[in-house]
């Protein structure tokens, strides 16, 4: 079983899918001859040539729409917009026309169209260039976000963005990028939608995404050395979610801790408590916990921002209080 | 005194053949005579929401869907009721739609100012000032890749060539060397603002030197000049030449949207603009060629606004969408 790095797991699956299917095209700034700023697309202008493979100016507003034209004529485009904090310079494109599109028309139109994008903190790029975004985007009917956390979850997750007929927001974990893990060679095109049990536990359900799955893994280790049985939770996939998976992790276990990079207010963490309170309530035994970054944002300063973004101590913390709460 | 300078053409106007002057002036009646109905109608509240109407303008939409082709592609704008007549949609379909009835052309989830019809590359109405530019670059990119030789035309206002969409599509066009062609209707308003408020130019057309395209402004009230400049630029976009950007020089007569009177206008000036009606100057002409007379245009017109009153009788009795549509196209399902 070949070990991939996140960031080669995801060039992998642009090229296997730009093989299978000449209508794939890749735009972005500096994804062809460079290679993608977070070498994500190298070599791959070099294979498929400059007219698939294309760079764009310094103009998201303008390559995402284009997408979007290009998607409803018959080509399968894949976007790339660097980093997440840029979705919003965007903003129109995405949740205007790219996910409203097809409603309007009354159905006249696919758009099948994967924007992929660069998100999150712990690298110290600060403010501007470590936004966590699906929570802007959440609010869109029309739009489907995923999140992949491992490199066998960025290769199967994008290709099948990548065959979907809808618009799919793909946000990669730049913490995340040198992360090693197994591909298996038939790994193929994984389903949207489903979440993923990483570690299984009878105590206490610990939901997350990417990077705050990593920490909740590691919470869960030191945990079990106290008899705390965790179980972890990858959503994977924020739209659509997989309540069932949630819900039945939660009428095992009882107990619900949801960890998130992001704000406390307006976040799909309290999309899980408002669904733990309405479908989940009578397997509850304690309070649902969130462990978020309350008002923070993403500093600069390294201990500024490792104080934003939840630590595995706290969301140890976290655990513990759940599993002892009465 | 609101005098109106006329841009002269910049290409030989050799007048169109009887029947394609018949066909333009038969589909600027519908035009006309469709919004019209339109207003009555709102005014009604027989339709509800908004609505921006391009009486006056209906030369610009007539004079570019008589160079068309099947297989080119088309966005507009909210102020795009001419467009999808021009280039074929139903009166049904519109009116239809603009009661929201599910024999509308977006069964009803789009309305007035959506107006789409893939089947006759109507693409999409925007109702954000711009957004349309960035999607016509996309679908010029798929007839360059596909090579299918095809070209991709976008409709805007004056007032969106100040948002940032409008100048990033005509610079990634321009780098791309795309088939598209973007046209500018000028009709002096960004909603109740004159252009100069706004707007630091006067010809629109200059700021397609900035992308190193040609630019040209085009006496948009006659739709046989709209048809010679537009041939120019769609030849070019046909073979590879890339963009260009028409201003189309126009008017509205009635306000930016439904409530709008206009009362910003200066005393004349729409006068001034009736007497070059796109409609009058092509009956003008006409009846000097002997091709049209005073009886067969009165005919004419009365046959058509018959038409789209049984088209509205119609409609009237068409089913709207029920619950089992509200969820219906969100996504495509399979």
């Amino acid at each position: 079983m070949p070990e991939l790095t996140y960031r080669e797991a995801v060039r992998n699956a642009l090229a296997d899918e730009m093989r299978a299917d000449e209508n794939v095209i890749l735009m972005g700034e500096d994804v062809g001859a460079a290679g993608g700023v977070f070498k994500t697309t190298p070599g791959l202008q070099a294979e498929f040539g400059p007219e698939r493979v294309r760079d764009t100016p310094i103009s998201e507003e303008a390559f995402i729409g284009a997408a979007l034209g290009a998607a409803i004529t018959g080509m399968r485009p894949v976007a790339e917009l660097m980093f997440a904090d840029f979705i919003p310079v965007a903003m129109d494109q995405i949740v205007n026309q790219i996910a409203k599109h097809r409603y309007m028309s009354g159905g006249q139109f696919i758009v099948p169209i994967t924007i992929r994008s660069a998100q999150g903190g712990g690298v110290g790029f600060g403010t501007q260039h470590s936004q966590t975004a699906e929570n802007w985007l959440l609010n869109t009917p029309g739009l489907k976000v995923v999140l992949p956390g491992t490199p066998v979850d960025a290769y199967g997750l994008l290709r099948a963005a990548i065959r979907e007929n809808n618009p799919v927001i793909v946000l990669e974990h730049k913490g995340l990028y040198n992360l090693k893990g197994e591909v298996p060679e038939d790994t193929g095109v994984l389903e949207l939608g489903k979440a993923r049990v990483m570690r299984e536990g009878r105590h206490v359900t610990v939901v997350g995404a990417q990077l705050m799955v990593h920490r909740a893994l590691e919470a869960a280790e030191a945990l079990a050395k106290d008899g705390i049985d965790v179980e972890v939770i990858d959503l994977r996939t924020l739209a659509p979610l997989d309540t069932a998976t949630i819900l039945a992790s939660i009428k095992k276990t009882g107990r619900l801790v949801i960890a998130e990079e992001a704000p406390h207010t307006s976040s799909w963490g309290g999309d899980l408590a408002s669904l733990a309170a309405d479908e989940g309530i009578y397997y509850l035994d304690a309070p649902v916990k969130r462990v978020n970054m309350g008002r923070a944002m993403f500093a600069y300063s390294e201990p500024l921002e490792s104080l934003a973004i939840p630590s595995v101590t706290r969301i140890t913390e976290a655990i513990r209080e759940t599993a002892y709460a009465q | 005194m609101v005098v109106i300078n006329i841009p002269e053409p910049t290409v030989t106007v050799a007048p169109l053949d009887v029947d394609t002057r018949m066909a333009a002036l038969r589909k600027m009646l519908e035009i006309r005579l469709t919004e019209e109905r339109i207003q009555e109608m709102f005014l009604a509240n027989l339709i509800r929401g908004t609505t921006h109407l391009c009486i006056g303008q209906e030369g610009v939409s007539t004079g570019v869907a008589s160079v068309l082709r099947k297989g080119d592609t088309v966005t507009c704008t909210y102020r795009g009721h001419g467009h999808a007549l021009a280039l074929g949609m139903s009166v049904q379909a519109m009116i239809a739609e603009m009661m929201g009835k599910t024999s509308g052309c977006c069964h009803g989830k789009g309305g007035s100012m959506h107006m789409t019809d893939a089947s006759i590359g109507l693409l999409g109405a925007n109702a954000i000032v711009g957004a349309q530019l960035p999607i016509a670059v996309g679908a010029a990119l798929t007839a360059k890749m596909k090579n299918t030789g095809a070209i991709s035309v976008t409709f805007f206002g004056d007032a969106a060539t100040n948002i940032g969409a409008f100048h990033e599509s005509l610079n990634l066009a321009s780098v791309w060397k795309l088939p598209v062609i973007f046209i500018c209707e000028n009709n002096r308003y960004g909603e109740y603002s004159p252009q100069h408020w706004t707007t630091p130019v006067e010809n629109l057309s200059v700021r397609a030197a900035a992308y190193n395209m040609p630019g040209v402004t085009v006496d948009g009230q006659d739709m046989e000049t709209v048809h010679a400049e537009f041939k120019v630029a769609a030849e070019r976009a046909r073979s590879g030449e890339g963009p260009t950007f028409l201003e189309m020089k126009t008017y509205r007569y009635l306000g930016h949207s439904r409530t709008d009177t206009g009362p910003y206008r200066p005393p004349g000036e729409l006068d001034a603009w009736k007497e070059r009606d796109p409609i009058l100057l092509l009956k003008a002409k006409m009846i000097a060629d002997g091709q049209l007379d005073e009886v067969e245009f009165a005919e004419l017109r009365d046959a058509t606004e018959r038409y789209i009153a049984e088209v509205v009788e119609w409609a009237r009795q068409e089913p709207y969408p029920t619950e089992a549509d509200l969820l219906t196209d969100i996504f495509y399902e399979g």
